[in-house]
């Protein structure tokens, strides 16, 4: 039964739905494979009772012919989820033992449509981090590690714990978010496939706020097809949040495998950047041929004011999570330190429960919102964002879609760039933009870099256009042939 | 200067000062749900019994907006007079406080629902002045600390957490404590008018920052400060009368005035620092992500001006042309919708005037005697139908104004309509002129000296007309009195 792990989830689902296996025995696998992978820290909580009690049940409707989209499937929750009776915690000291009486709309979703849960999958605190180094839980080791070395890579991050869980085939998919490139860049260093919906896309209801007007929930999976599926059940209008887009869920799934001829697709030529890695230009090079050869109308573009995004970024996103996470004071659940007066609680509090990324970003956003400087930071990034969303709107005047890289190196080792939040920050580069535009992206996984490690390509799409992107992923994948998986050394 | 403006200004040891008020009312909107979560809405429930996830600020919890109070704030804003912004915005003031949970209030920082409008505010003298109102705009109230359970700790009760309010803002086109308050009435009078905030300033539904500077009669404006949350009128009127004394002592003894925000201690009397300008607070207002800009759909609002009941003023000024009752009356009337209502439901066949009377003077006696509400359909036991009977025993003669006196009590009292109460206790103005010559002839007889007088001095008729209403039990109608006197005593018309 070892390889049904192995199974994509759309292999899962058929396997299912003819009856080559049941739910408990697809579970039993995931369970097993979760547990033999603790060296990767993964999960920060495995539910392999409820994974099992939630498989029993999807056998009976089954059974009774009532399954749903994902009946039986077994899946990792990003723990930046809420999920009702099952400790959620941002992968943060702040939260404790925090047990939601909730579940986010997002993983309702998937319940809804017969999903199973194998547990809470780990991510940087608070989703802020491109390493999965910044969580309570401690790192999340890669699955792949470069030919011939040992040495311990990072599964990139927020949503780290997702990528790897899905690389190493400890579930058929994950709940990832991206705020920044959390779901994208992770994806693209574990040769996953991740999709960053349209903004309000997904809803955030019980998702763990990090920054309101970027945060997306969206997929990680094995194929274009899989993410496809679990899209089409993780989004849909939601009147819990009022910015979930009041629009219908189409079945992503149908626009994979579709042509992609005549589409056009634009190259941006500001996302090149100094000290990229050859390979990474000759991937892209690869990926532009891919789909001119699948018919595309390949066209130069220019998006400006790229060079702005990161800074705009890193001012926007602070800003929200300093106002976001002042929640978070010790006053009505998870952590409490005492003191001596009140102020003393809440800065004992804040500065036992918070890790030092997330006190960083604290104290930027609060800086940058203060009185006098308000104008000069906030009000200028937001400024800058309406400038990046007019450089799509031209772009769109030309073209359909977007590619360009995902991240502007492979995964790099653990503790390497940690000392340096700079040199971290400029991971987000070719993904931030997207997020600071509220339109879809997507990274796919294209081929490996000398060392044999994955490197993704990215297509950003239209607004609610990720039918598009899903059917020019499809084409991508098909041409890169990508089959490699990380050898088991776990 | 006129002579009202020269009477409210305070007299100093160095000579007259000018104070110098504008308020920020804080009003809670009548709503049977909080602004941003749909919990509900209600005085008496217990401790944080009408707590949501959302008013709890649990992890992932998102706000979203009530249509009821956009309206309810759309409604206020065109009683106000005031332009209503299409667009609006929410924005975030971020503050650590344990009975804030979320770490901010969503409040309307630069871009209120509502702009400018005006208040004209009646003075007790009859005289009327303007207060402009800059702005008023939707916010979450806080919870409440609860200080005063444990020696030790600090309780905290969020079920008034996430509730709305309008906080309306004047200019400071106050001279004095009386106006404040007569502006805070008027204002009162008017939310009730349109049922957007129960006006309850006892629970702390409708109170006030006030702020309060002073200055040399037509001088520039001086510093000012805020004194925070003042729940009722005669603590408004105070706290105005403590803060301008104390800024005007300090003035005059060479001292300048420090910009702070002040609390009222009613026990004291006193105002005192609650924290200076160099220690308020950076707030670090932004638009609130969570929410979408405020958009109202002009014919939406249409139809809520078209939906607004009669404004008092507007009411005021109907009563008066229609029914021809003075400034005053009708401005008693109209102090709350319930009285006008209850006026025009009795009035119809009857003498305006008598009846505005019988409402203003009668009603509101017995009603702020025995705490009887006055509604459209009456006072405790007093209804409309028997409002109108009563007028009409009086219009026919069938009682005196006298005996209507005794009438309306027991009426009051509950004893039933006001014919049978006539009837049950014979009550009846005798109108019957033969026993009233009778009681006429005997009293001239007994005081020939005195009627013999009458003819030289007609004003000493009055001392008859005594008699023989005591003769008669009060119930002889004065006018047939009148009448018959005249003739036996030769008294000329």
């Amino acid at each position: 039964m070892a390889s049904l792990t192995s199974l994509t989830l759309k292999g899962a689902l058929d396997g299912l739905a003819s009856g080559a296996f049941s739910a408990v025995e697809l579970t039993q696998a995931h369970v097993e494979a979760v547990e033999a992978a603790r060296p990767l820290n993964a999960f920060v909580l495995e539910t392999p009772e409820k994974a099992l009690e939630m498989a029993r049940a999807s056998d009976s409707r089954r059974a009774r012919g009532e399954a749903g989209r994902l009946d039986g499937a077994p899946l990792g929750i990003k723990d930046l989820f809420c999920t009702e009776g099952v400790r959620s915690t941002a992968c943060s000291k702040i939260l404790g033992d925090f047990v939601p009486t909730y579940e986010s709309t997002v993983s309702a979703n998937l319940f809804r449509d017969g999903a199973v849960m194998l547990g809470k999958l780990n991510m940087d605190e608070f989703a802020m981090g491109s390493s999965n180094e910044t969580s309570a839980f401690g790192a999340v080791v890669n699955p792949w590690r470069a030919a011939g070395s040992n040495q311990a890579l990072t599964p990139g991050g927020s949503s780290g714990g997702s990528a790897a869980a899905v690389a190493a085939d400890l579930c058929l998919g994950a709940t990832a978010t991206d705020t920044g490139g959390s779901i994208r860049q992770p994806a693209a260093f574990t040769g996953t496939v991740g999709i960053k919906p349209t903004y309000g896309r997904c809803s955030r209801w019980g998702v763990a706020a990090f920054a309101s007007s970027l945060d997306q929930a969206g997929p990680i999976a094995k194929t274009v097809e899989d993410a496809a599926i679990l899209l089409t059940s993780m989004a849909g209008h939601d009147p819990k949040d009022s910015t979930s887009l009041p629009v219908e869920t189409p079945d992503f799934a149908a626009f994979v495998g579709k042509s992609v001829k005549g589409l056009r697709v634009g190259v941006p030529k500001e996302y090149r950047v100094d000290g990229m890695p050859p390979e990474i230009e000759q991937l892209w090079a690869k990926g532009v041929e891919w789909l001119r050869d699948a018919g595309c109308e390949i066209v130069e573009v220019s998006l400006p004011h790229t060079k702005y995004a990161l800074p705009a970024y890193y001012i926007v996103a602070p800003a929200e999570a300093s106002s976001n996470l002042a929640r978070y004071d010790g006053m009505r659940y998870g952590l409490r330190a005492d003191g001596a007066n009140l102020t003393e609680v809440y800065e004992n509090t804040r500065a036992a429960g918070f890790g030092d990324e997330v006190k960083r970003r604290i104290l930027i956003g609060t800086y940058v919102l203060s009185a006098g400087y308000y104008d000069a930071y906030y009000l200028k990034a937001q400024k800058v964002r309406r400038r990046i969303a007019d450089d799509f709107d031209r772009a769109w005047e030309s073209c359909d879609a977007l590619l360009t890289p995902t991240a502007p190196s492979a995964a790099f080792g653990l503790g390497e760039r940690q000392a340096d939040p700079i040199a971290m920050y400029l991971n987000d580069v070719f993904t931030v933009t997207t997020n600071l535009a509220g339109l879809p992206s997507m990274s796919v996984p294209a081929g490996l870099d000398a060392g044999g490690l994955p490197l993704g390509l990215q297509l950003i799409g239209k607004a609610l256009d990720e039918g598009t992107l899903f059917s020019l992923a499809g084409a991508v994948e098909r041409a890169a042939g990508f089959r490699a998986k990380a050898q088991r050394w776990w | 200067m006129t002579d009202s403006a020269s009477s409210k200004l305070i007299q100093g040891r160095t000579g007259p000062w000018e104070i110098v008020l504008g308020l920020e009312v804080h009003a809670q909107v009548a709503s049977n749900a909080k602004l941003f979560s749909g919990a509900a809405v209600g005085f008496g429930a217990g401790p944080n019994e009408q707590v949501s996830l959302v008013d709890a600020a649990m992890p992932g919890m998102l706000p979203v907006i009530n249509r009821h109070c956009v309206e309810q704030a759309v409604r206020t804003g065109l009683g106000l007079k005031a332009q209503i912004n299409l667009k609006s915005r929410f924005d975030r003031k971020n503050y650590f406080y344990p009975d804030l949970p979320q770490g901010y209030q969503i409040s309307q920082f630069k871009d209120p629902i509502v702009g400018e409008g005006e208040i004209e505010v009646e003075r007790d003298d009859g005289t009327t002045f303007t207060v402009r109102i800059e702005r008023l705009h939707l916010e979450q109230d806080a919870g409440k600390s609860l200080h005063d359970q444990d020696p030790n700790f600090t309780y905290v009760d969020l079920n008034r957490a996430g509730t709305a309010l309008m906080e309306i803002v004047s200019r400071p086109d106050m001279r004095s404590s009386d106006e404040a308050a007569a502006y805070v009435k008027k204002l009162r009078t008017i939310l009730l008018y349109l049922g957007t905030c129960d006006g309850d300033m006892e629970k702390g539904n409708l109170r006030a920052d006030v702020n309060v500077s002073v200055r040399r009669p037509g001088g520039e404006l001086g510093t000012r400060c805020e004194i925070k949350n003042v729940n009722s009128y005669r603590y408004i009127q105070q706290a105005i009368e403590y803060e301008a004394r104390r800024q005007i002592e300090i003035l005059e003894d060479g001292g300048k005035i420090d910009q702070e925000t002040r609390l009222f201690d009613p026990g004291k009397g006193e105002t005192r620092s609650m924290r200076s300008k160099e220690e308020a607070h950076d707030y670090r207002y932004f638009p609130d992500p969570d929410l979408l800009p405020l958009e109202l759909d002009p014919a939406w609002v249409k139809a809520i001006q078209y939906s607004l009941p009669e404004l008092p003023d507007a009411k005021k000024a109907r009563l008066q042309s229609q029914y021809g009752l003075s400034a005053y009356d009708a401005g008693v009337l109209v102090t709350e919708a319930a009285r006008a209502d209850l006026y025009e439901a009795a009035v119809v066949g009857h003498d305006p005037k008598l009846m505005a009377n019988t409402v203003t003077q009668s009603v509101l006696t017995f009603a702020n005697a025995t705490g009887a509400e006055v509604t459209a359909a009456g006072a405790g036991h007093i209804t409309v139908a028997m409002l109108s009977e009563y007028a009409q025993l009086i219009e026919d003669g069938v009682i005196s104004s006298k005996i209507a006196k005794e009438v309306f009590e027991r009426m009051a009292a509950g004893e039933g309509d006001p014919k049978a109460i006539v009837e049950k206790h014979g009550l009846v103005q005798v109108t019957d002129t033969g026993a009233i010559e009778a009681a006429v002839d005997k009293i001239i007889a007994a005081n020939p000296d005195k009627a013999a007088a009458v003819k030289d001095k007609p004003q000493a008729i009055g001392w008859f007309v005594g008699q023989v209403m005591r003769e008669t039990g009060g119930k002889a109608n004065p006018a047939a009195v009148n009448d018959i006197l005249k003739a036996k005593l030769g008294v000329a018309e």
